[in-house]
């Protein structure tokens, strides 16, 4: 299991929980199985989300692998001017 | 061999100030910009634009303009389909109004005709009936249950219910009992802020040359920071098929953000399309400052508990941001910025978007981070006033390091504020004396950096020198840093190096030239494509030696045995190879693709003093420095640059810009006379430190430059003015008008 800690306004999508944990081996399986646990979550991780794992920000690399001892942070899409 | 373990501990290329490969074509004025594009037959393109903050379109009738001779065509939102994705379909409507003008300048219709005198003629003549309705353009007032609604129903799932129905996006981060945190402060200073929206104001306006063949393939020449974005944009709102539209970059003068979305483009291609003939279409300052986007502007409430020995306990920030007419997510930055640059046990930022009939917000540097962090490091200030505390001393206290939970959720690594806070406070400008009516300031800054899809080709030429083929618009000196970084792991001079910007059909896809990714995302998947290449160059050797490519190893641009055990062969050059590589297997090259990732964070510190005319209300910049971990500076020329570039665009976020809509919800100063960026003479010389902390998610260390820079004027400016005042500013610009009230105000 991955524990996965999301942002203060999605928590409410995720019965209030800071941190949820999820089955997932990288970051597709980690979204997919955010969205099958907590349907709230979809249209967010629709519009895109970024990943921050053990302190590295990824987006959209769903191959990422995340370990049962990462750190895992959900975060919105990373955007730059 | 194990191209992975190299390390680069002695650089011979990188780090050096190497001439710049667009120096000579920028100063005879050969560099080819936007609208330097030109072919026969070619039409000129004309928008008219809405002269109304917000109304209800009846009717567009344009038969008087296409029964003028000369007039090849006139489009309206009506040439387009209505795309089912709402961001491509906000920037279509963005593009070509449907149904609604949603802002002072919004595009409804286009022309194209022989010449600028018909095209101008034509404008004239359509004739469109407008139902005018009540507009908003204050973000306070915009997110008020009873203010005039800009668009319905665009609140996506994140707002809560019962806010009003402009607001788009709800957004909150942080951890920590906050109330506990502020039980154990000292003081507590809770202040409420606003920042103006403000233009990236890019020398070169926006261009483009569009021509749309009989065959539906076509060709676009534009200025932009990403020809992949406009190709799949333009796309989208044609209904083409990508490999159909073939987008070229132009040369671009300056972007910083504005130039990551389209404008014109769609227009000129459906133009094309209606016309069977090219159409060029170049804006206007005026239009480029009513219809491009400017940053979001902000209001904004923070509060921070320090105790008496300058601990801070707790924060928090509401941050409520208006970024035009179309839903944005730049809130969402700005929230998770906000307290980046402390190590905090209790923070809580919440973000809110809300519509008004406001151009739609485009990036500008750092997007959403600057204004957050404004508040935030005015109000460290005051605390450091009050509590009589050195405020540098205060912000290493209390810095984020590696091990800190960050503000927005992850435990940072290895990061540079630390350093970059102890160079400021070892510089003599911290020390020096301040005269009368004088002020020092200071900020920290933070960027969250991203690599992103990128595509490298290279090509060994046969005369031993070498290509490279890439595909993001040069804004910033990728061209020669890319060039360098191929040197370096080749092993061969510069000036054998030639970097060039290629279009959308003849290399992988490439993101935006943006967030301060080229450098570090090119970089590296040049530096991946150089071991590409060298390790067809080692194959090829081993075979003509008649041993196993593993024992040759690159070394100095050439192949070598990779010790006794190899055999006794003298080395192979670059070019050595390059001139045989007809006979040893045909041309040589390398590439690599990848989404890249590990660009890792970015913090800045910035000192700047000031002098205040108490009569006038007048500031003048005196002395300002720049103090940055940049990672590895492949051309500290251009590190510099983007330093000192981001101190003068947020000084004068700081100063004097800003976006002044009338009553009437009209732009009133859409032009740099009256919309006043900083000039030569406004500044000083700006100082800069460059900290040179390795980033490991890169080969050479290299570490974004270009978004961090702008993020700590506004807060470095507003507490060196406050200080020189003695009034705390609150409100951006600090225009003189507004320093004279604050002062009068005081007594």
């Amino acid at each position: 299991m991955v524990t996965v800690k999301l942002w203060g306004s999605l928590r409410g999508h995720a019965g209030g929980s800071e941190v949820v944990e999820v089955e997932a081996c990288n970051f597709k399986e980690l979204l997919d199985a955010l969205v099958a646990k907590y349907p709230g979550l979809k249209p967010q991780i629709d519009r895109g989300v970024s990943l921050a794992v053990d302190g590295l920000v990824y987006r959209n690399s769903w191959f990422t692998e995340v370990k049962p001892d990462s750190e895992v942070v959900l975060m919105p899409y990373m955007k730059g001017g | 061999m194990n191209f992975q373990s190299k390390t680069k501990a002695d650089f011979k290329v990188v780090g050096t100030r190497v001439a710049r490969p667009d120096g000579v074509d920028k100063v005879t004025g050969r560099a080819l910009y936007g609208a330097d594009f030109s072919v026969p037959g070619m039409q000129v393109g004309l928008i008219l634009r809405s002269p109304h903050a917000h109304a209800i379109i009846n009717s567009i009738d344009a038969s008087e303009a296409l029964a003028l001779p000369g007039v090849k065509a006139v489009v309206t939102s009506a040439d387009w389909g209505i795309p089912d994705d709402a961001d491509l379909r906000d920037v279509q409507d963005n593009c070509l109004a449907r149904g609604k003008v949603l802002y002072d300048g919004h595009a409804v219709a286009a022309v194209a005709a022989k010449d600028m005198a018909t095209a101008k003629a034509a404008l004239k003549l359509i004739k469109v009936d407008y139902t005018p309705l009540p507009h908003v353009t204050d973000v306070d007032v915009a997110m008020k249950p009873d203010a005039p609604v800009v668009q319905e129903a665009r609140a996506d799932e994140s707002v809560p219910e019962g806010s009003g129905p402009n607001v788009t996006h709800y957004c909150e981060f942080g951890h920590g009992d906050l109330e506990a945190g502020f039980a154990k402060a000292d003081k507590i200073i809770e202040r409420s802020f606003t920042t103006a929206a403000t233009h990236q104001g890019y020398i070169e306006p926006h261009a483009c040359l569009a021509s749309y063949n009989t065959d539906g393939k076509a060709d676009l020449w534009c200025c932009t920071q990403g020809q992949f974005m406009v190709r799949d944009l333009c796309a989208g709102i044609m209904g083409m098929e990508g490999s159909q539209l073939r987008v070229t970059a132009s040369e671009i003068g300056g972007g910083f953000g504005g130039k990551t979305t389209v404008f014109i483009e769609p227009v000129a291609l459906a133009l094309s399309r209606k016309s069977g003939r090219p159409v060029k279409i170049v804006m206007s300052r005026v239009d480029v400052f009513r219809a491009t986007g400017p940053t979001v502007s902000s209001s904004m409430d923070v509060r921070i508990g320090m105790t008496r020995d300058g601990r801070i306990t707790a924060g928090e920030a509401k941050l409520r941001y208006q970024g035009g007419a179309f839903p944005c997510g730049t809130v969402d930055m700005g929230a998770q910025a906000a307290f980046a640059a402390y190590n905090m046990e209790a923070v809580r930022t919440q973000g809110w978007n809300a519509l008004t009939n406001r151009p739609k917000e485009a990036a500008y540097r750092a997007p959403g981070a600057p204004m957050a962090i404004y508040a935030v490091e005015s109000v460290v200030d005051e605390l450091c006033q009050q509590l009589d505390l050195d405020p540098l001393d205060v912000r290493i206290k209390n810095a984020a390091d590696a091990g800190t939970k960050s503000s927005y959720g992850p435990t940072f690594d290895q990061i540079g504020l630390l350093a970059t806070l102890e160079a400021a406070k070892a510089h003599d400008h911290y020390d020096a004396p301040l005269g009368e009516n004088q002020g020092r300031g200071l900020s920290c800054g933070f960027w969250f950096n991203f690599g992103g899809n990128t595509s490298v080709s290279m090509i060994i030429n046969s005369d031993g020198t070498v290509g490279v083929t890439e595909g993001n618009p040069d804004i910033g000196g990728s061209r020669a840093s890319i060039s360098m970084m191929a040197a370096e792991e080749l092993g061969i001079p510069y000036d054998k190096v030639r970097t060039v910007i290629t279009d959308t059909n003849s290399i992988g896809h490439n993101d935006v030239t943006d967030g301060s990714r080229v450098t570090f995302a090119v970089g590296l998947a040049t530096i991946k494509a150089a071991r590409d290449a060298i390790r067809v160059m080692c194959e090829r050797v081993a075979k003509i030696w008649g041993i196993d490519a593993d024992a040759v190893i690159w070394e100095d641009g050439a192949a070598k045995p990779s010790g006794p055990n190899a055999g006794n062969f003298e080395p192979m050059t670059l070019a050595e190879i390059a001139a045989i590589s007809s006979e040893t297997g045909g041309p040589i090259a390398g590439h690599h693709e990848v989404n890249a990732e590990g660009a890792g964070v970015s913090f800045g510190v910035h000192l700047a003093d000031v002098e205040v005319d108490p009569e006038t209300g007048a500031t003048q910049v005196l002395r300002y420095t720049v103090f940055q971990d940049a990672g590895k500076a492949v051309h500290p020329d251009y590190v510099e640059g983007q330093m000192q570039g981001g101190a003068a665009q947020g000084i004068g976020w700081a100063l004097n810009e800003e976006y002044i809509y009338g009553e009437d919800g009209l732009l009133q100063n859409a032009g740099f006379l009256d919309y006043r960026i900083p000039v030569a003479s406004d500044l000083p010389n700006i100082d800069t430190v460059i900290l040179e902390i390795p980033n490991p998610g890169h080969p050479y260390g290299v570490r974004g430059v270009g978004e961090t820079p702008i993020v700590p004027p506004l807060a470095a400016l507003s507490n060196a003015v406050s200080r020189a005042v003695g009034v705390r500013l609150t409100e951006l610009p600090m225009s003189p008008p507004r320093i004279l009230k604050a002062i009068m105000a005081e007594g």
